[in-house]
Protein backbone atom coordinates (compact mmCIF):
# COMPACT_ATOMS: atom_id res chain seq x y z
CA UNK A 1 0.00 0.00 0.00
CA UNK A 2 2.66 2.54 0.95
CA UNK A 3 4.88 3.76 -1.84
CA UNK A 4 8.19 5.56 -2.13
CA UNK A 5 8.25 9.12 -3.42
CA UNK A 6 11.20 10.16 -5.52
CA UNK A 7 11.37 13.81 -6.54
CA UNK A 8 13.95 15.15 -8.94
CA UNK A 9 14.58 18.66 -10.23
CA UNK A 10 11.18 19.97 -9.26
CA UNK A 11 10.29 23.66 -9.58
CA UNK A 12 6.83 25.17 -9.10
CA UNK A 13 5.47 28.47 -10.37
CA UNK A 14 2.55 30.79 -9.70
CA UNK A 15 2.20 32.56 -13.03
CA UNK A 16 5.69 33.89 -13.66
CA UNK A 17 6.77 33.75 -10.01
CA UNK A 18 8.96 30.83 -9.13
CA UNK A 19 7.89 29.55 -5.71
CA UNK A 20 10.25 26.62 -5.29
CA UNK A 21 13.37 25.74 -7.20
CA UNK A 22 15.06 22.51 -8.17
CA UNK A 23 13.99 20.27 -5.32
CA UNK A 24 15.12 16.65 -5.24
CA UNK A 25 14.42 14.24 -2.41
CA UNK A 26 13.36 10.73 -1.59
CA UNK A 27 10.60 9.91 0.88
CA UNK A 28 10.72 6.37 2.23
CA UNK A 29 7.54 4.29 2.48
CA UNK A 30 6.04 3.65 5.93
CA UNK A 31 7.78 6.63 7.45
CA UNK A 32 6.90 10.15 8.50
CA UNK A 33 8.77 12.95 6.79
CA UNK A 34 8.34 16.45 8.19
CA UNK A 35 8.85 19.67 6.22
CA UNK A 36 9.95 22.65 8.30
CA UNK A 37 11.07 26.12 7.41
CA UNK A 38 10.10 29.78 7.69
CA UNK A 39 6.87 31.13 6.21
CA UNK A 40 6.96 31.53 2.45
CA UNK A 41 9.75 29.01 1.95
CA UNK A 42 7.52 26.90 -0.29
CA UNK A 43 7.03 23.83 1.88
CA UNK A 44 3.25 23.84 1.44
CA UNK A 45 3.65 24.52 -2.28
CA UNK A 46 6.03 21.60 -2.54
CA UNK A 47 3.61 19.37 -0.63
CA UNK A 48 0.85 20.29 -3.04
CA UNK A 49 2.97 19.32 -6.03
CA UNK A 50 3.08 15.77 -4.65
CA UNK A 51 -0.60 15.15 -5.42
CA UNK A 52 -0.93 17.66 -8.26
CA UNK A 53 -3.05 19.99 -6.15
CA UNK A 54 -0.67 22.85 -6.95
CA UNK A 55 -2.04 23.17 -10.45
CA UNK A 56 -5.67 23.73 -9.40
CA UNK A 57 -4.70 27.34 -8.73
CA UNK A 58 -5.12 29.33 -11.96
CA UNK A 59 -1.77 30.01 -13.59
CA UNK A 60 0.16 27.55 -11.43
CA UNK A 61 2.48 25.01 -13.03
CA UNK A 62 5.21 22.56 -12.22
CA UNK A 63 8.47 21.46 -13.84
CA UNK A 64 10.36 18.33 -12.91
CA UNK A 65 9.58 14.78 -11.95
CA UNK A 66 7.75 13.13 -9.06
CA UNK A 67 8.03 9.34 -9.09
CA UNK A 68 5.61 7.29 -7.02
CA UNK A 69 7.48 3.98 -7.06
CA UNK A 70 7.97 3.76 -10.83
CA UNK A 71 5.20 6.02 -12.05
CA UNK A 72 5.90 9.65 -12.91
CA UNK A 73 2.99 11.72 -11.53
CA UNK A 74 3.72 14.38 -14.14
CA UNK A 75 3.87 11.96 -17.05
CA UNK A 76 2.03 13.14 -20.14
CA UNK A 77 -0.72 10.54 -19.95
CA UNK A 78 -1.26 10.69 -16.20
CA UNK A 79 -4.66 11.95 -15.03
CA UNK A 80 -4.32 14.33 -12.05
CA UNK A 81 -7.66 13.03 -10.76
CA UNK A 82 -6.22 9.53 -10.52
CA UNK A 83 -3.10 10.88 -8.78
CA UNK A 84 -5.22 12.51 -6.08
CA UNK A 85 -7.04 9.24 -5.48
CA UNK A 86 -3.78 7.53 -4.61
CA UNK A 87 -2.18 10.44 -2.75
CA UNK A 88 -4.51 11.66 0.01
CA UNK A 89 -4.36 15.06 1.62
CA UNK A 90 -5.31 16.63 4.95
CA UNK A 91 -5.50 20.41 5.06
CA UNK A 92 -4.50 23.10 7.51
CA UNK A 93 -8.04 23.92 8.54
CA UNK A 94 -10.44 21.02 9.07
CA UNK A 95 -12.67 21.01 6.01
CA UNK A 96 -15.35 18.34 6.28
CA UNK A 97 -18.12 18.92 3.76
CA UNK A 98 -20.61 21.06 5.71
CA UNK A 99 -23.59 19.72 3.80
CA UNK A 100 -22.82 16.09 4.60
CA UNK A 101 -23.25 13.83 7.60
CA UNK A 102 -20.25 12.25 9.32
CA UNK A 103 -20.99 9.03 7.44
CA UNK A 104 -21.23 10.72 4.05
CA UNK A 105 -18.05 12.66 4.68
CA UNK A 106 -16.09 9.46 5.26
CA UNK A 107 -17.43 7.74 2.15
CA UNK A 108 -17.25 10.82 -0.08
CA UNK A 109 -14.09 9.60 -1.80
CA UNK A 110 -15.46 6.09 -2.29
CA UNK A 111 -18.67 7.42 -3.76
CA UNK A 112 -16.62 9.45 -6.22
CA UNK A 113 -14.84 6.23 -7.16
CA UNK A 114 -18.22 4.65 -7.84
CA UNK A 115 -18.59 2.38 -4.78
CA UNK A 116 -22.28 2.17 -3.94
CA UNK A 117 -22.79 -1.05 -1.97
CA UNK A 118 -24.08 -0.21 1.49
CA UNK A 119 -22.33 -3.10 3.22
CA UNK A 120 -18.97 -2.09 1.76
CA UNK A 121 -19.48 1.54 2.70
CA UNK A 122 -20.56 0.63 6.24
CA UNK A 123 -17.41 -1.41 6.69
CA UNK A 124 -15.18 1.35 5.38
CA UNK A 125 -16.81 3.94 7.63
CA UNK A 126 -16.14 1.88 10.74
CA UNK A 127 -12.63 0.95 9.69
CA UNK A 128 -11.65 4.50 8.69
CA UNK A 129 -13.14 6.14 11.76
CA UNK A 130 -11.42 3.57 13.96
CA UNK A 131 -8.23 4.23 12.03
CA UNK A 132 -8.63 7.92 12.77
CA UNK A 133 -9.37 7.27 16.47
CA UNK A 134 -12.80 8.86 16.10
CA UNK A 135 -15.12 5.84 16.04
CA UNK A 136 -15.94 5.75 19.75
CA UNK A 137 -16.82 9.42 19.81
CA UNK A 138 -19.14 9.45 16.80
CA UNK A 139 -20.46 5.91 16.32
CA UNK A 140 -23.88 6.87 17.75
CA UNK A 141 -24.31 9.93 15.57
CA UNK A 142 -23.00 9.00 12.16
CA UNK A 143 -25.93 10.71 10.50
CA UNK A 144 -25.35 14.03 12.22
CA UNK A 145 -23.56 16.79 10.30
CA UNK A 146 -19.79 16.61 10.26
CA UNK A 147 -19.58 20.34 10.85
CA UNK A 148 -21.11 19.85 14.32
CA UNK A 149 -17.96 18.19 15.67
CA UNK A 150 -15.20 20.00 17.54
CA UNK A 151 -12.20 21.24 15.57
CA UNK A 152 -10.01 18.30 16.58
CA UNK A 153 -12.75 15.80 15.80
CA UNK A 154 -13.35 17.48 12.44
CA UNK A 155 -9.67 17.12 11.59
CA UNK A 156 -9.74 13.44 12.53
CA UNK A 157 -12.86 13.12 10.38
CA UNK A 158 -10.87 14.59 7.51
CA UNK A 159 -8.12 12.07 8.14
CA UNK A 160 -10.73 9.29 8.15
CA UNK A 161 -12.07 10.65 4.86
CA UNK A 162 -8.57 10.67 3.40
CA UNK A 163 -7.67 7.11 4.48
CA UNK A 164 -11.09 5.70 3.51
CA UNK A 165 -9.93 5.49 -0.11
CA UNK A 166 -6.75 3.65 1.01
CA UNK A 167 -4.23 6.01 -0.57
CA UNK A 168 -0.57 5.13 -1.02
CA UNK A 169 0.61 8.38 0.48
CA UNK A 170 -0.92 10.77 3.01
CA UNK A 171 0.02 14.44 2.78
CA UNK A 172 -0.69 16.69 5.75
CA UNK A 173 -0.45 20.46 5.46
CA UNK A 174 -0.03 21.82 9.00
CA UNK A 175 -2.85 19.56 10.23
CA UNK A 176 -2.66 20.78 13.82
CA UNK A 177 -2.13 24.49 13.40
CA UNK A 178 -5.83 25.27 13.96
CA UNK A 179 -6.18 22.87 16.90
CA UNK A 180 -5.74 23.04 20.67
CA UNK A 181 -2.93 21.07 22.39
CA UNK A 182 -5.14 18.11 23.39
CA UNK A 183 -6.46 17.66 19.87
CA UNK A 184 -2.93 18.13 18.55
CA UNK A 185 -1.74 15.30 20.75
CA UNK A 186 -4.53 13.06 19.47
CA UNK A 187 -3.55 13.77 15.87
CA UNK A 188 0.13 13.20 16.59
CA UNK A 189 -0.62 9.83 18.20
CA UNK A 190 -2.68 8.99 15.15
CA UNK A 191 0.17 9.88 12.81
CA UNK A 192 2.36 7.48 14.74
CA UNK A 193 -0.17 4.69 14.16
CA UNK A 194 -0.84 5.54 10.51
CA UNK A 195 2.80 5.38 9.51
CA UNK A 196 2.79 1.59 9.84
CA UNK A 197 0.60 1.55 6.72
CA UNK A 198 1.15 4.80 4.88
CA UNK A 199 3.89 7.02 3.59
CA UNK A 200 3.25 10.26 5.44
CA UNK A 201 4.51 13.72 4.63
CA UNK A 202 3.66 16.50 7.08
CA UNK A 203 4.26 20.23 6.86
CA UNK A 204 4.55 21.86 10.25
CA UNK A 205 5.49 25.19 11.76
CA UNK A 206 5.98 23.55 15.08
CA UNK A 207 9.50 22.21 15.43
CA UNK A 208 8.69 20.22 18.55
CA UNK A 209 5.98 18.52 16.55
CA UNK A 210 8.41 17.67 13.78
CA UNK A 211 10.77 16.25 16.38
CA UNK A 212 7.99 14.22 18.02
CA UNK A 213 6.29 12.66 15.00
CA UNK A 214 8.77 12.39 12.17
CA UNK A 215 11.50 9.96 11.20
CA UNK A 216 13.05 12.28 8.66
CA UNK A 217 12.98 16.07 8.52
CA UNK A 218 13.47 18.34 5.53
CA UNK A 219 14.43 21.96 6.10
CA UNK A 220 13.38 24.51 3.48
CA UNK A 221 14.57 28.08 3.26
CA UNK A 222 14.55 31.04 0.91
CA UNK A 223 17.35 33.45 0.18
CA UNK A 224 15.09 36.50 0.56
CA UNK A 225 11.64 37.90 -0.11
CA UNK A 226 10.61 37.13 -3.68
CA UNK A 227 13.27 34.44 -4.02
CA UNK A 228 12.18 30.85 -4.64
CA UNK A 229 12.27 28.41 -1.74
CA UNK A 230 14.85 25.65 -1.75
CA UNK A 231 15.46 22.42 0.07
CA UNK A 232 18.40 23.03 2.38
CA UNK A 233 18.81 19.59 3.86
CA UNK A 234 16.97 16.35 4.49
CA UNK A 235 18.18 13.98 7.14
CA UNK A 236 17.08 11.80 10.03
CA UNK A 237 15.03 13.90 12.39
CA UNK A 238 17.31 13.18 15.30
CA UNK A 239 20.32 14.37 13.35
CA UNK A 240 18.57 17.52 12.08
CA UNK A 241 17.69 18.55 15.61
CA UNK A 242 20.98 17.58 17.23
CA UNK A 243 23.70 17.97 14.69
CA UNK A 244 22.56 19.40 11.34
CA UNK A 245 25.14 19.60 8.62
CA UNK A 246 24.11 23.05 7.37
CA UNK A 247 24.52 26.19 9.46
CA UNK A 248 21.17 27.69 8.35
CA UNK A 249 19.33 24.65 9.67
CA UNK A 250 20.99 24.99 13.03
CA UNK A 251 20.17 28.72 13.13
CA UNK A 252 16.53 28.00 12.32
CA UNK A 253 15.93 25.20 14.79
CA UNK A 254 17.69 27.04 17.56
CA UNK A 255 15.41 30.01 16.98
CA UNK A 256 17.97 32.44 15.62
CA UNK A 257 15.65 33.36 12.71
CA UNK A 258 12.32 32.39 11.17
CA UNK B 1 -2.08 32.61 12.16
CA UNK B 2 -3.95 35.82 12.81
CA UNK B 3 -3.59 37.61 16.11
CA UNK B 4 -6.48 37.54 18.54
CA UNK B 5 -8.84 40.56 18.66
CA UNK B 6 -9.44 40.81 22.47
CA UNK B 7 -6.09 42.54 22.96
CA UNK B 8 -7.20 45.62 21.05
CA UNK B 9 -10.82 45.91 22.19
CA UNK B 10 -9.97 47.02 25.71
CA UNK B 11 -8.23 50.22 24.69
CA UNK B 12 -11.03 51.23 22.38
CA UNK B 13 -13.80 50.79 24.96
CA UNK B 14 -12.32 53.42 27.25
CA UNK B 15 -11.87 56.03 24.53
CA UNK B 16 -15.39 56.82 23.47
CA UNK B 17 -17.89 54.77 25.35
CA UNK B 18 -20.54 57.49 25.23
CA UNK B 19 -20.21 58.03 21.48
CA UNK B 20 -20.51 54.40 20.64
CA UNK B 21 -23.53 54.02 22.96
CA UNK B 22 -25.21 56.90 21.15
CA UNK B 23 -24.39 55.35 17.79
CA UNK B 24 -25.73 52.02 18.98
CA UNK B 25 -28.97 53.62 20.03
CA UNK B 26 -29.46 55.47 16.75
CA UNK B 27 -28.65 52.43 14.69
CA UNK B 28 -30.82 50.14 16.81
CA UNK B 29 -33.81 52.44 16.51
CA UNK B 30 -33.26 52.95 12.82
CA UNK B 31 -33.10 49.25 12.04
CA UNK B 32 -36.02 48.46 14.34
CA UNK B 33 -38.01 51.24 12.68
CA UNK B 34 -37.22 49.87 9.25
CA UNK B 35 -38.41 46.46 10.36
CA UNK B 36 -41.63 47.83 11.78
CA UNK B 37 -42.20 49.90 8.65
CA UNK B 38 -42.06 46.76 6.56
CA UNK B 39 -44.69 45.08 8.75
CA UNK B 40 -46.91 48.16 8.57
CA UNK B 41 -46.71 48.25 4.77
CA UNK B 42 -47.48 44.55 4.52
CA UNK B 43 -50.42 44.90 6.89
CA UNK B 44 -51.71 47.93 5.02
CA UNK B 45 -51.66 46.11 1.69
CA UNK B 46 -53.21 42.97 3.12
CA UNK B 47 -55.85 44.96 5.00
CA UNK B 48 -56.73 47.02 1.94
CA UNK B 49 -57.00 43.95 -0.25
CA UNK B 50 -59.02 42.06 2.36
CA UNK B 51 -61.46 44.94 2.87
CA UNK B 52 -62.12 45.53 -0.83
CA UNK B 53 -62.31 41.81 -1.47
CA UNK B 54 -64.90 41.32 1.24
CA UNK B 55 -67.12 43.92 -0.44
CA UNK B 56 -67.02 42.01 -3.70
CA UNK B 57 -67.08 38.45 -2.43
CA UNK B 58 -70.29 39.01 -0.48
CA UNK B 59 -72.21 39.70 -3.67
CA UNK B 60 -70.61 37.07 -5.88
CA UNK B 61 -73.26 34.79 -7.38
CA UNK B 62 -70.74 32.21 -8.52
CA UNK B 63 -68.18 30.16 -6.62
CA UNK B 64 -65.11 32.36 -6.30
CA UNK B 65 -62.65 29.49 -6.41
CA UNK B 66 -64.11 27.31 -9.16
CA UNK B 67 -65.87 29.70 -11.53
CA UNK B 68 -64.28 30.20 -14.95
CA UNK B 69 -66.06 33.41 -15.97
CA UNK B 70 -65.09 36.90 -14.93
CA UNK B 71 -68.24 39.08 -15.25
CA UNK B 72 -68.50 41.01 -11.99
CA UNK B 73 -70.25 43.95 -13.62
CA UNK B 74 -73.03 41.89 -15.16
CA UNK B 75 -76.62 41.93 -14.02
CA UNK B 76 -75.84 38.87 -11.97
CA UNK B 77 -72.23 39.37 -10.78
CA UNK B 78 -70.33 36.14 -11.38
CA UNK B 79 -66.57 35.87 -11.13
CA UNK B 80 -64.06 33.20 -10.18
CA UNK B 81 -60.34 32.71 -10.15
CA UNK B 82 -60.11 29.15 -11.50
CA UNK B 83 -58.67 30.19 -14.84
CA UNK B 84 -56.47 32.89 -13.36
CA UNK B 85 -55.02 30.66 -10.66
CA UNK B 86 -54.38 27.92 -13.19
CA UNK B 87 -52.78 30.31 -15.67
CA UNK B 88 -50.65 32.02 -13.05
CA UNK B 89 -49.34 28.82 -11.49
CA UNK B 90 -48.80 26.99 -14.77
CA UNK B 91 -47.01 29.82 -16.55
CA UNK B 92 -44.84 30.39 -13.48
CA UNK B 93 -44.14 26.67 -13.22
CA UNK B 94 -43.10 26.49 -16.89
CA UNK B 95 -40.89 29.52 -16.33
CA UNK B 96 -39.22 27.91 -13.31
CA UNK B 97 -38.70 24.56 -15.02
CA UNK B 98 -36.86 26.30 -17.83
CA UNK B 99 -35.15 29.14 -15.97
CA UNK B 100 -33.73 27.44 -12.85
CA UNK B 101 -31.56 24.80 -14.57
CA UNK B 102 -30.38 27.28 -17.19
CA UNK B 103 -29.64 29.92 -14.54
CA UNK B 104 -27.67 27.45 -12.42
CA UNK B 105 -25.76 26.45 -15.53
CA UNK B 106 -24.92 30.04 -16.42
CA UNK B 107 -23.97 30.80 -12.83
CA UNK B 108 -21.64 27.79 -12.69
CA UNK B 109 -20.12 28.78 -16.00
CA UNK B 110 -19.40 32.28 -14.72
CA UNK B 111 -18.16 31.21 -11.29
CA UNK B 112 -16.29 27.99 -12.05
CA UNK B 113 -15.71 27.33 -15.73
CA UNK B 114 -15.16 30.51 -17.72
CA UNK B 115 -11.73 32.14 -17.69
CA UNK B 116 -11.81 35.32 -15.65
CA UNK B 117 -11.60 37.73 -18.58
CA UNK B 118 -14.69 36.14 -20.15
CA UNK B 119 -16.59 35.62 -16.90
CA UNK B 120 -16.54 39.28 -15.93
CA UNK B 121 -18.16 40.77 -19.07
CA UNK B 122 -20.47 37.79 -19.25
CA UNK B 123 -21.72 38.52 -15.74
CA UNK B 124 -22.34 42.15 -16.69
CA UNK B 125 -24.32 40.99 -19.70
CA UNK B 126 -26.59 38.90 -17.49
CA UNK B 127 -27.09 41.80 -15.10
CA UNK B 128 -27.97 43.97 -18.08
CA UNK B 129 -30.77 41.58 -19.02
CA UNK B 130 -32.30 42.20 -15.60
CA UNK B 131 -32.47 45.93 -16.35
CA UNK B 132 -34.58 45.57 -19.51
CA UNK B 133 -38.08 46.89 -18.74
CA UNK B 134 -40.77 44.26 -18.83
CA UNK B 135 -42.75 46.07 -21.51
CA UNK B 136 -39.81 45.53 -23.85
CA UNK B 137 -39.93 41.81 -23.08
CA UNK B 138 -43.66 41.90 -23.76
CA UNK B 139 -43.24 43.59 -27.12
CA UNK B 140 -40.41 41.25 -28.05
CA UNK B 141 -42.60 38.36 -26.97
CA UNK B 142 -45.54 39.32 -29.12
CA UNK B 143 -43.58 40.57 -32.13
CA UNK B 144 -40.83 37.95 -32.24
CA UNK B 145 -41.49 35.01 -29.94
CA UNK B 146 -45.14 34.40 -30.83
CA UNK B 147 -44.53 34.17 -34.62
CA UNK B 148 -41.57 31.83 -34.02
CA UNK B 149 -43.27 29.34 -31.73
CA UNK B 150 -44.83 27.17 -34.45
CA UNK B 151 -42.13 24.52 -34.63
CA UNK B 152 -42.01 23.93 -30.90
CA UNK B 153 -45.76 23.96 -30.38
CA UNK B 154 -46.48 21.52 -33.19
CA UNK B 155 -43.78 19.20 -31.87
CA UNK B 156 -45.27 19.34 -28.36
CA UNK B 157 -48.73 18.82 -29.77
CA UNK B 158 -47.64 15.80 -31.75
CA UNK B 159 -45.70 13.98 -29.04
CA UNK B 160 -47.26 15.28 -25.81
CA UNK B 161 -50.75 16.00 -27.03
CA UNK B 162 -52.07 13.08 -25.01
CA UNK B 163 -51.32 14.98 -21.79
CA UNK B 164 -54.35 17.18 -22.49
CA UNK B 165 -52.53 20.38 -21.55
CA UNK B 166 -50.38 20.12 -24.70
CA UNK B 167 -53.33 19.19 -26.89
CA UNK B 168 -53.72 21.86 -29.54
CA UNK B 169 -57.38 22.19 -30.49
CA UNK B 170 -57.04 25.27 -32.69
CA UNK B 171 -54.42 24.67 -35.34
CA UNK B 172 -52.86 27.67 -37.01
CA UNK B 173 -53.82 30.17 -34.33
CA UNK B 174 -51.07 32.54 -33.20
CA UNK B 175 -49.18 31.21 -30.18
CA UNK B 176 -50.54 33.79 -27.76
CA UNK B 177 -50.95 31.15 -25.09
CA UNK B 178 -49.80 30.18 -21.61
CA UNK B 179 -46.89 28.16 -22.92
CA UNK B 180 -45.41 31.12 -24.76
CA UNK B 181 -45.95 33.21 -21.66
CA UNK B 182 -44.07 30.60 -19.62
CA UNK B 183 -41.10 30.82 -21.95
CA UNK B 184 -41.19 34.60 -21.90
CA UNK B 185 -41.32 34.63 -18.11
CA UNK B 186 -38.41 32.19 -18.00
CA UNK B 187 -36.30 34.65 -19.97
CA UNK B 188 -37.40 37.49 -17.71
CA UNK B 189 -36.55 35.74 -14.43
CA UNK B 190 -33.33 34.21 -15.72
CA UNK B 191 -31.07 37.20 -14.88
CA UNK B 192 -32.16 37.55 -11.26
CA UNK B 193 -31.82 33.82 -10.55
CA UNK B 194 -28.45 33.75 -12.31
CA UNK B 195 -27.13 36.78 -10.46
CA UNK B 196 -28.02 35.45 -7.01
CA UNK B 197 -26.85 31.88 -7.57
CA UNK B 198 -23.62 33.16 -9.11
CA UNK B 199 -22.82 35.09 -5.94
CA UNK B 200 -23.63 32.06 -3.79
CA UNK B 201 -21.41 29.80 -5.88
CA UNK B 202 -18.60 32.33 -5.62
CA UNK B 203 -18.83 32.17 -1.84
CA UNK B 204 -18.25 28.44 -1.62
CA UNK B 205 -15.13 28.26 0.56
CA UNK B 206 -12.05 27.35 -1.42
CA UNK B 207 -11.20 24.74 1.22
CA UNK B 208 -14.35 22.74 0.51
CA UNK B 209 -13.60 22.71 -3.19
CA UNK B 210 -10.03 21.63 -2.48
CA UNK B 211 -11.29 18.92 -0.14
CA UNK B 212 -13.27 17.43 -3.00
CA UNK B 213 -10.45 17.81 -5.52
CA UNK B 214 -7.96 16.20 -3.15
CA UNK B 215 -10.24 13.17 -2.88
CA UNK B 216 -9.92 12.68 -6.61
CA UNK B 217 -12.99 14.53 -7.80
CA UNK B 218 -13.16 15.78 -11.36
CA UNK B 219 -14.31 19.35 -11.92
CA UNK B 220 -17.94 18.30 -12.27
CA UNK B 221 -17.73 15.95 -9.27
CA UNK B 222 -16.21 18.76 -7.22
CA UNK B 223 -19.15 20.97 -8.18
CA UNK B 224 -21.57 18.20 -7.30
CA UNK B 225 -20.01 17.38 -3.92
CA UNK B 226 -18.94 20.83 -2.73
CA UNK B 227 -20.50 23.65 -4.73
CA UNK B 228 -24.10 22.63 -5.40
CA UNK B 229 -24.93 21.33 -1.89
CA UNK B 230 -23.39 24.45 -0.35
CA UNK B 231 -25.30 26.65 -2.78
CA UNK B 232 -28.62 24.81 -2.37
CA UNK B 233 -30.28 27.30 0.00
CA UNK B 234 -29.08 30.09 -2.26
CA UNK B 235 -30.51 28.39 -5.34
CA UNK B 236 -33.85 28.02 -3.56
CA UNK B 237 -33.86 31.65 -2.42
CA UNK B 238 -32.93 32.83 -5.90
CA UNK B 239 -35.67 30.72 -7.42
CA UNK B 240 -38.16 32.24 -5.00
CA UNK B 241 -37.15 35.72 -6.08
CA UNK B 242 -37.63 34.67 -9.69
CA UNK B 243 -40.89 32.91 -8.92
CA UNK B 244 -42.22 36.00 -7.19
CA UNK B 245 -41.52 37.99 -10.32
CA UNK B 246 -43.04 35.33 -12.58
CA UNK B 247 -46.21 35.10 -10.48
CA UNK B 248 -46.69 38.84 -10.42
CA UNK B 249 -45.50 39.82 -13.90
CA UNK B 250 -48.16 42.01 -15.43
CA UNK B 251 -47.43 44.00 -18.51
CA UNK B 252 -45.46 41.46 -20.56
CA UNK B 253 -48.13 38.83 -19.93
CA UNK B 254 -50.90 41.29 -20.72
CA UNK B 255 -49.31 42.13 -24.06
CA UNK B 256 -48.97 38.51 -25.14
CA UNK B 257 -52.36 37.46 -23.74
CA UNK B 258 -54.24 40.62 -24.64
CA UNK B 259 -57.59 39.31 -25.81
CA UNK B 260 -58.37 37.24 -22.76
CA UNK B 261 -61.73 36.22 -24.18
CA UNK B 262 -61.37 32.49 -24.48
CA UNK B 263 -59.90 30.94 -21.36
CA UNK B 264 -58.69 27.39 -21.77
CA UNK B 265 -56.78 24.70 -19.92
CA UNK B 266 -55.07 23.72 -23.16
CA UNK B 267 -51.72 25.51 -22.82
CA UNK B 268 -51.12 25.70 -26.55
CA UNK B 269 -54.50 27.21 -27.38
CA UNK B 270 -54.70 30.97 -27.55
CA UNK B 271 -55.99 32.62 -24.43
CA UNK B 272 -55.55 31.99 -20.74
CA UNK B 273 -54.95 34.51 -18.06
CA UNK B 274 -53.07 35.28 -14.90
CA UNK B 275 -54.04 37.31 -11.84
CA UNK B 276 -51.88 40.29 -12.68
CA UNK B 277 -52.68 40.22 -16.40
CA UNK B 278 -56.41 40.03 -15.68
CA UNK B 279 -56.23 43.02 -13.35
CA UNK B 280 -54.24 45.06 -15.88
CA UNK B 281 -56.62 44.30 -18.72
CA UNK B 282 -59.88 44.74 -16.81
CA UNK B 283 -59.14 47.53 -14.39
CA UNK B 284 -59.90 50.50 -16.65
CA UNK B 285 -63.14 49.16 -18.04
CA UNK B 286 -64.46 47.97 -14.68
CA UNK B 287 -67.16 49.52 -12.53
CA UNK B 288 -66.29 50.11 -8.87
CA UNK B 289 -67.71 46.71 -8.01
CA UNK B 290 -65.66 45.04 -10.71
CA UNK B 291 -62.58 46.70 -9.30
CA UNK B 292 -63.34 45.22 -5.88
CA UNK B 293 -63.61 41.84 -7.54
CA UNK B 294 -60.18 42.40 -9.09
CA UNK B 295 -58.87 43.24 -5.62
CA UNK B 296 -60.15 39.88 -4.44
CA UNK B 297 -58.09 38.16 -7.13
CA UNK B 298 -55.14 40.30 -6.09
CA UNK B 299 -55.55 39.08 -2.53
CA UNK B 300 -55.37 35.48 -3.74
CA UNK B 301 -52.11 36.22 -5.57
CA UNK B 302 -50.80 37.84 -2.39
CA UNK B 303 -51.65 34.72 -0.38
CA UNK B 304 -50.21 32.35 -2.99
CA UNK B 305 -46.94 34.28 -2.98
CA UNK B 306 -46.80 34.16 0.82
CA UNK B 307 -47.44 30.41 0.84
CA UNK B 308 -44.80 29.74 -1.81
CA UNK B 309 -42.22 31.77 0.08
CA UNK B 310 -43.14 30.09 3.36
CA UNK B 311 -42.70 26.68 1.78
CA UNK B 312 -39.27 27.68 0.49
CA UNK B 313 -38.23 28.95 3.92
CA UNK B 314 -39.29 25.64 5.43
CA UNK B 315 -37.26 23.67 2.91
CA UNK B 316 -34.19 25.75 3.75
CA UNK B 317 -34.76 25.63 7.51
CA UNK B 318 -35.22 21.87 7.58
CA UNK B 319 -31.61 21.35 6.55
CA UNK B 320 -30.18 24.28 8.44
CA UNK B 321 -27.61 22.27 10.38
CA UNK B 322 -26.19 21.12 7.06
CA UNK B 323 -26.11 24.58 5.55
CA UNK B 324 -22.42 25.12 6.10
CA UNK B 325 -23.12 28.48 7.69
CA UNK B 326 -21.19 27.47 10.80
CA UNK B 327 -18.16 26.18 8.94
Amino acid sequence: MAKRIDVSGLSAFYGTTKAIEDISMTVEPRSVTAFIGPSGCGKSTFLRTLNRMHEVIPGARVEGKVMLDDENLYGSNVDPVAVRRSVGMVFQRPNPFPTMSIYDNVVAGLKLAGVKKKSVLDGVVEKSLKGANLWNEVKDRLNKPGAGLSGGQQQRLCIARAIAVEPQVLLMDEPCSALDPISTLAIEDLIGELKTQYTIVIVTHNMQQAARVSDRTAFFNLAGVGQPGKLIELDDTQRIFSNPSVQATEDYISGRFG
Amino acid sequence: MTSSPPATSQGRAGRSRRDSRFGDKVFFNFSRGAGILLLVIMAAIAGFLAYRSALALGKNEGNFLTTFEWTPDGVKPVFGIAVLAFGTLVSALIAMLIAVPVAVGIALFISHYAPRRIAQPFAYLVDLLAAVPSIVYGLWGVLFLVPHMDGLTSWLNEYLGWTYIFDQTKNGAPARNLFTVGILLAIMVLPIITAVTREVFRQVPRMHEEAALALGATRWEMIRTAVLPFGRPGIISASMLGLGRALGETIAVAIVLSSNSQLSLHLLDPGGGTFAQNIALKFNESQPFGRDALMASGLVLFVITLLVNGAARMIIARRKEYSGANA
